[in-house]
């Protein structure tokens, strides 16, 4: 997968997660324009473990505060697997 | 309307097999958290949990008694029976009649639904024992009760998640005002810690990995537990006319929903159902010596209660003696209410008034005076215990001491 496909799948499972249209959900979006509360980061981090088969600590989600937060780690814990 | 009084208590918990190790570690600040026996939780991101030690069913019932009985409703039972013996209830056919039971529990059988679904789900056996639905119900540990102490009045479960127990005591504490009954033995009961719902929980990401340490700004988390704490309330003049000694008051009840969000919680919703509980009994918010918070030790739930505790009681919030006992018993969801209205009784009538252990660290969002790991000495007349369940439903529960 390259590092594109990563961002677009990333993305995807992100739109998927909050009912929204794909084109709606950009890297620089914020939290607050999709709605993403804590219980919502919570529901997108599990999707995105299951799709990359990937496991992130619980420490580690309460750091992740936007979007480029979430691709930066599925990128890392993808790279480290 | 009748005053109600608590004539008997029982606590099955972590902190041991009766009310009296339950009043002992809490006095001590001694707490019953350990690492979870089922070998299948090493996976886990986390490894602690609040268990009932050494419980044995056989030490209880008879062996074909226990066996149609989830692990929640034979706590139910045990639990029921301490505070029926308390109360020195000589038992007689219109006393039956004329009692009720109305319990609390969140997940119901738990731990034989999972052994029934593993069965099928993963060893692909053809079929589950033919109990698991009787076992399973959350009624399960109310009809336990009936059956062992044969109450034939009104007999009934409430579910509102972790506020089940609290709404039980609530409902239980109304139908004697109104007359509906004279007695009720009324309280919750849990056993959650099977595989499949840790795992749940783990899905949540609101387990600390150790310990719980509630309105600590270094809290990770709940730490999730089993057990059951039952009641027997009466009218005052039931309890005096048969020569009981009541132990304490409970004076007021309030309820509210937040209607907002099904997991994150409102002050503005839980600040509403203190102020309720307040008015329902009769008292002004300095009247209130100390408050058992629902404090599980979420980053989130911890500042939430403080700011609710701020707007019920005003000025007055930072005088008040606040603790949260879940880091000791930890949080036992359907049975928290009940437990935590033990613990808040004990307060009353002991004096002596329970810490938050594990407290090592303020939280600038955390501002009260939560008792923090020693116990404290005072008297007092009144106090409350806060329930706040997911689904945004908040139930408080005030109490005197009864002199």
């Amino acid at each position: 997968m390259t590092d594109e496909e990563l961002v677009t799948k990333v993305l995807a499972i992100i739109a998927e997660v909050q009912r929204k249209k794909p084109e709606e959900v950009k890297i620089d979006s914020t939290f607050e324009e999709l709605g993403i509360d804590s219980m919502d980061g919570v529901n997108i981090i599990f999707s995105l473990e299951s799709e990359f088969n990937i496991s992130v600590p619980d420490e580690e989600v309460k750091t992740i505060k936007s979007i480029k937060d979430m691709v930066a780690g599925v990128r890392r814990l993808t790279c480290l697997a | 309307m009748p005053r109600v009084v608590i004539t008997g208590t029982g606590v099955i918990s972590a902190l041991g097999a009766n009310r009296v190790a339950f009043e002992t570690s809490l006095r001590e600040g001694h707490p019953g958290i350990a690492r979870l026996t089922n070998p299948a939780c090493q996976e886990l991101r986390f490894q602690n949990a609040a268990e009932v030690q050494g419980f044995n069913p056989e030490d209880h019932f008879a062996l074909k008694e226990a066996d149609m009985m989830d692990r929640f409703s034979q706590f139910a039972v045990v639990a029921a029976r301490e505070a029926v013996i308390q109360s020195g209830i000589q038992w007689n056919d219109e006393l039956r009649e004329n009692a009720a039971i109305i319990t609390g529990s969140c997940v119901g059988g738990k731990n034989t639904e999972d052994r029934g679904f593993h069965d099928v789900y993963k060893l692909g056996k053809p079929r589950v024992h033919p109990m698991t639905i009787p076992m399973t119900m959350v009624n399960a540990g109310a009809s336990a009760i009936s059956v062992d102490l044969g109450i034939t009045g009104p007999v009934f479960t409430i579910s509102t998640a972790c506020a089940s127990s609290a709404h039980a005591i609530g409902q239980a504490f109304a139908m004697i005002r109104s007359g509906q009954c004279d007695m009720a033995v009324t309280g919750g009961s849990e056993a959650p810690l099977s595989f499949g719902i840790l795992k749940a929980w783990e899905a949540m990401r609101v387990v600390a990995p150790e310990i719980c340490r509630p309105f600590s700004r270094s809290r990770t988390g709940m730490i999730l537990g089993e057990g059951a704490a039952m009641f027997v309330i009466e009218s005052l003049d039931h309890a005096l006319a048969r020569g009981a000694n009541p132990i304490a008051e409970i004076v007021g009840f309030g309820m509210s929903s937040d209607a907002r969000h099904i997991t994150q919680p409102s002050a503005e919703g839980a600040a509403k159902a203190i102020t309720r509980a307040l008015k329902d009994a009769g008292i002004d918010a300095d009247q209130v010596g100390y408050v058992n918070a629902h404090g599980t030790g979420t980053s989130v739930n911890d500042v939430t209660e403080t700011r609710a505790l701020h707007l019920a009681f005003g000025d007055y919030a930072r005088r008040l003696a606040v603790s949260s006992t879940k880091a000791m018993h930890g949080h036992t969801l359907g049975a928290a209410g009940a437990m935590e209205a033990a613990a808040t009784v004990i307060a009353l009538t002991t004096g002596i008034l329970p810490p938050t252990i594990n407290y090592d660290e303020p939280d600038p969002d955390c501002d009260l005076d939560y008792i923090p790991n020693i116990a404290r000495e005072a008297r007092m007349e009144y106090a409350i215990s806060n329930s706040f369940a997911f689904g945004g439903l908040n139930a408080v529960l005030a109490f005197r001491a009864f002199a």
